[in-house]
């Protein structure tokens, strides 16, 4: 019975293991080779040539103006929705997870059809008030921030529900004003939740490539338009060097991003023994940090959050 | 900002909520209501009246002219595969994913930090970067010699790289919280280990697994970057989201909304399911 037992756990652990080896270690030691083999110059010259630097600023330039703004109307709603009353709040609050899980390509077309210059609903007033969205730098912005949306939010607001008030109305009666009640009392609180979302919004907004293939165009050259990603996928289509190493560099990114969660999550699990804190069930938001990737991508973690303690 | 707040009473846990709803909540002064719309402005412009105009130009030619584009047939052949890839991929997640939950959860084997950790990088990769590294194995040059460009198994690899963590990640904080005494008591009592599984783990864990092969289902649906290399650009291997983008490409607005439509309604659909599914399992709790 025992060496049933164990042998049964030996071939479970084995399919398992094999599962994850075939669909995603393999493939990453392929990569990898594919990227060193051809060489040191190789691996130069492809992230160092004209159109790679472009990439390199254009993803730069949109990554941080769409965390930027997903920071300030992350923090901002996070702050509305846990410490104010008002009609439609539940709503908000579903309306703004749903960004993640909307295709790629149907947010793309979407902010054409709203800002595009032909026919778009606000773009012919705005192409001839000069101010271009589509095909250029803020419509990729806009879409980048539309993908990575609620990552800040999510993050922020599972804690600003845990810590209370009782800090901020103590800082009040003491005649601190509202600026420098967030500063002093709600910043440093909620610091640790609020890099972290910072974090996963840097890394999606790093990576996207639907949504900004389609309403960048897709240029190159002149007025180029491709981010790094885009760039990538340029160099696999038209059988161009290169594509591997730009690739590479992402996957060390995303790696150094999914180390990092880790390391957040497991300080925060020792941390967390206690039993946690109550959280109003209507922004049952996981009050643990979410696994990397869900964190990242999709709306489960509140699912998971809710399961856990539905089961409990 | 200028609101009474009432002192908070926390006691016990029980009250807390109760204590903390009406301590915490206060209601939207000038400051407080200035910001709130411009939160909602914002989130109007960005996303809330983007995605209404896909659903207008959907529509543009009526309920006919709808109808009419998503029943195009290479639109309906587009979608046929997307749903049947994603219901496959939901499915070998379920199960795949269960097994890994388990095997993460309850079998202690060195390494198996760095397994949890793995499982991540697939799903948080660029998905043109996920795409481009499935090529490079399984491409035409496949160095393990397995040949899989322009075929729809390809697709269904494709979307099984990018959604591996979705069923684990659902399941194993539920298999974590899991009491081992019942599952005891089953094998004092002379149950096999599978059927404790079945009897016993299986039906706590299923509100989970659901969620998570829902989660993955969702995604797989809209997935464009992942797949788009491993497809080889032929019309077999074209899901949805990719007719979408060549009918764009072809100015074709109002059948590339029309699609749009019809996977926006999907990922809606899956939205309330879950939500519905949450319900039924804190129910049951």
């Amino acid at each position: 019975m025992g060496n049933r037992r164990s042998a049964t756990r030996l071939v479970q652990r084995t399919i398992a293991l094999l599962y994850v080896a075939v669909l995603v270690l393999v493939p990453l030691v392929v990569v990898t080779w594919k990227t060193v083999s051809p060489g040191p110059s190789a691996f130069w010259s492809a992230i160092s040539s004209q159109q790679a630097v472009t990439a390199f600023r254009l993803t730069a330039e949109i990554a941080l103006a769409s965390v930027a703004l997903n920071a300030v109307f992350g923090v901002g709603l996070g702050l509305l929705i846990t410490r104010y009353r008002f009609p439609g709040r539940r709503l908000l609050s579903a309306l703004a997870d749903l960004p993640l899980s909307v295709s790629p390509i149907v947010v793309g077309l979407a902010l054409v059809l709203v800002y595009g210059p032909v026919d778009g609903w606000f773009g012919g007033t705005l192409h001839s008030a000069g101010i271009e969205i589509i095909f250029s730098l803020p419509g990729m912005i806009l879409a980048t921030t539309f993908v990575s949306f609620p990552l800040v939010l999510r993050e922020v607001v599972p804690v600003l529900a845990e810590e209370g008030i009782e800090q901020e109305q103590a800082a009040r009666v003491l005649g601190a004003n509202a600026w420098q009640r967030f500063l002093r009392i709600t910043l440093p609180v909620i610091r640790p939740a609020l890099l972290y979302g910072i974090v996963l919004s840097l890394a999606r907004s790093i990576g996207e490539y639907g949504a900004v293939l389609v309403v960048s165009g897709n240029v190159s050259g002149e007025n180029q338009t491709q981010t790094v990603p885009l760039l990538v996928g340029e160099r696999v289509q038209q059988l161009e060097p290169g594509a591997f190493q730009l690739a590479f560099l992402l996957i060390v990114v995303t790696v150094l991003v999914i180390v990092l969660v880790f390391l957040r999550r497991r300080e925060s699990e020792s941390k967390h023994s206690e039993p946690p804190a109550v959280v109003p069930d209507d922004l049952a938001l996981s009050a643990d940090p979410a696994p990397a990737a869900l964190a990242l991508n999709n709306v489960a973690s509140n699912d998971v959050a809710q399961e856990k303690g539905g089961l409990r | 900002m200028s609101t009474v707040v009432e002192p908070a009473t926390a006691a016990s846990p029980a009250r807390t909520r109760a204590a903390r709803d009406a301590s915490g909540a206060a209601r939207l002064g000038v400051g407080s209501g200035l910001g709130l719309g411009m939160a909602v402005l914002w989130l109007s412009l960005l996303v809330l009246i983007p995605l209404a105009a896909v659903v207008a130009r959907g529509f543009t030619g009526g309920w006919n002219g709808f109808w009419d584009n998503i029943t195009d047939p290479s639109a309906v052949r587009a979608l046929r595969l997307t749903v049947v890839s994603s219901l496959l991929v939901a499915a070998i997640n379920a199960v795949m994913g269960t097994l890994l939950a388990w095997v993460l959860v309850r079998d202690p084997f060195p390494g198996r930090r760095l397994v949890d950790l793995i499982i991540d990088i697939p799903f948080a990769l660029p998905t043109i970067v996920a795409g481009l590294v499935l090529l490079a194995v399984y491409g035409t040059d496949s160095p393990v010699g397995i040949h899989l460009l322009g075929t729809q198994r390809a697709i269904v690899l494709g979307l099984l790289f990018v959604t591996l963590p979705f069923a684990v990640r659902s399941v194993q904080p539920v298999l974590m919280a899991l009491d081992t005494e019942v599952e005891q008591a089953a094998a004092c009592l002379g149950a096999s280990p599978f059927t404790i599984f079945r009897r016993v783990v299986l039906p706590l864990l299923l509100p989970a697994i659901a969620s998570g092969a829902t989660l993955a289902f969702a995604r797989a649906m809209g997935e464009y970057g992942s797949v788009l290399l491993i497809s080889g650009g032929l019309s077999r291997t074209k899901v949805s989201s990719m007719y979408a983008y060549q009918k764009i490409e072809n100015f074709d607005f109002p059948a590339a909304a029309a699609t749009a439509t019809v996977l926006l309604a999907v990922s809606l659909l899956v939205i309330v399911g879950l939500d519905l599914l949450q319900r039924a399992a804190a129910r049951r709790g």
